[in-house]
């Protein structure tokens, strides 16, 4: 296949095309049209893109809990940071974690203090330097959605298979769906349907939304990044709406089937247990989250790392958890560009590169 | 990124000159060198389907072209 194809999707003719016809679907109707993304690429890829200059006022996209970072709880981040400041200690990490801000610290401070502390690109490098440094204890910090817990999964199949004892996992992964129901019945923010994360669906499948089609009554369409991507996922929910339907629909069935990745999911149900966890900004939530089965309980930080957590609070003034819902654009935050910056930043939000206020900083919306 | 090489569970991906190491761990489809894959976090996660993603595109121009027909 030439690379051609994958450049069609971001073809000027296809994007205009596309906007018009969205113009179309949305002429005419009283009530603006709102669909909420949750997938924190797609929040980057629409700031990036502009997509939203493309689009008529009867279409209003709203942002959603779908940056990893952004979601995890200042708990959790105080919970990493009290384990890096253990000896022998080596606290391995994704890059976007490190400047999250803790209730008194976080873990570039620390590193700042001594504390070793390494950025990984994946899972499998925590395990190397666990291996490479028998001496020591390596706590990787597990954060992410259905997309980043298998490849954890693996990584501690794999750890058990080599027999490595100084590994573990501090989990907070979650899974998307339930909260996506949670907020598509708040009034306040009249959600039409949804953008489906791309990444996440190629794991568990189309038709992981189809209670919030079927019972719900909310459209729902997977999306791929690219701009004719995204613009056919809105086109494809505003037709929904017009036709006053809801159903799931695939525009990325080039990587995602209904079903989705059986190994994946396998590897998850082995080594993981849904469990309630918290969200930023929308608390408790139950079954969101994945706890690390007793079956790999050796491997589990919680069980096996034992710290002294320091009480916590979220940031004074940061309105990251309304952000997450959906209630206010990272512009409305009083503290949007002035005290909370990506070089100093207040909230999680503006921390990950998929967080809606770093996106809507460095792309100026 | 497109596969150019593959070892065991191991493959080596490319693109715009960057290659990326990954696992074939958490893959459920077979692949071949010259195939394109998702990666993430170091695991390849899905394998492109190159028919789908013509049917996509030629979907998207049919759309436009009806839109287009009143003019």
């Amino acid at each position: 296949m030439k690379r051609s194809v994958f450049e069609e999707f971001r073809n000027r003719d296809l994007v205009r095309g596309l906007a018009e016809r969205i113009r179309q679907l949305a002429e005419g109707r009283t009530k603006p049209m709102t669909f909420m993304e949750v997938c924190g690429t797609h929040t980057m890829s629409i700031y990036q893109y502009g997509i939203r200059t493309l689009l008529p006022a009867g279409v209003r996209l709203i942002s959603g809990p779908g940056c990893p970072v952004c979601v995890t709880p200042v708990g959790y981040v105080d919970r990493a940071v009290a384990c890096a400041r253990l000896p022998e200690t080596i606290t391995a990490t994704f890059g976007d974690m490190m400047r999250v801000p803790g209730s008194s610290s976080s873990l570039l401070e620390e590193r700042a203090k001594g504390a070793d502390i390494r950025i990984v690109y994946s899972p499998l490098d925590a395990l190397s330097l666990a291996e490479r440094n028998p001496g020591k204890r390596v706590v990787f910090l597990g954060v992410g959605f259905e997309t980043t817990a298998p490849t954890v999964a693996a990584t501690l199949i794999t750890a058990r298979s080599r027999r490595v004892g100084n590994f573990s996992v501090l989990s907070a992964h979650k899974t998307i769906p339930v909260p996506m129901r949670i907020l598509s019945s708040d009034p306040d923010l009249g959600i039409d349907g949804f953008l489906c994360p791309a990444h996440v669906s190629a794991v568990i499948g189309a038709d992981a939304y189809r209670f919030l089609a079927e019972e719900h009554g909310v459209p729902c369409v997977v999306t791929g990044f690219e701009p004719a991507d995204i613009l056919q996922g809105v086109a494809m929910l505003a037709r929904q709406v017009t036709e006053g339907r809801s159903a799931v629909e695939n525009e990325y069935s080039r990587f995602v089937s209904a079903g989705g990745n059986a190994k994946a999911q396998e590897l998850l149900s082995r080594v993981f247990t849904p469990a309630d966890t918290a969200w930023r900004g929308l608390g408790v939530i139950p079954e969101s989250g994945l706890e690390i089965a007793k079956e790999f309980a050796d491997f589990d930080a919680e069980k096996v790392v034992p710290v002294r957590v320091e009480e916590s609070r979220e940031p004074a003034g940061c309105l990251c958890g309304e952000v997450l819902k959906g209630k206010i654009a990272p512009a409305d935050c009083p503290l949007f560009a002035s005290a909370c910056t990506p070089e100093q930043p207040v909230g999680a939000c503006m921390v990950s590169s998929e967080g809606s206020c770093a996106a809507a900083y460095k792309y100026g919306q | 990124m497109q596969i150019t090489n593959i070892e065991g569970d191991t493959m080596v991906a490319e693109i715009d000159g960057v290659r990326r190491e990954a696992s074939l761990m958490m893959l459920n489809d077979e692949v071949k060198v010259g195939d394109y894959v998702l990666i993430h976090a170091g695991f390849a996660i899905s394998r492109l389907d190159e028919e789908e993603a013509l049917e996509t595109l030629s979907i998207m121009r049919e759309c436009l072209d009806l839109s287009r027909a009143p003019e």
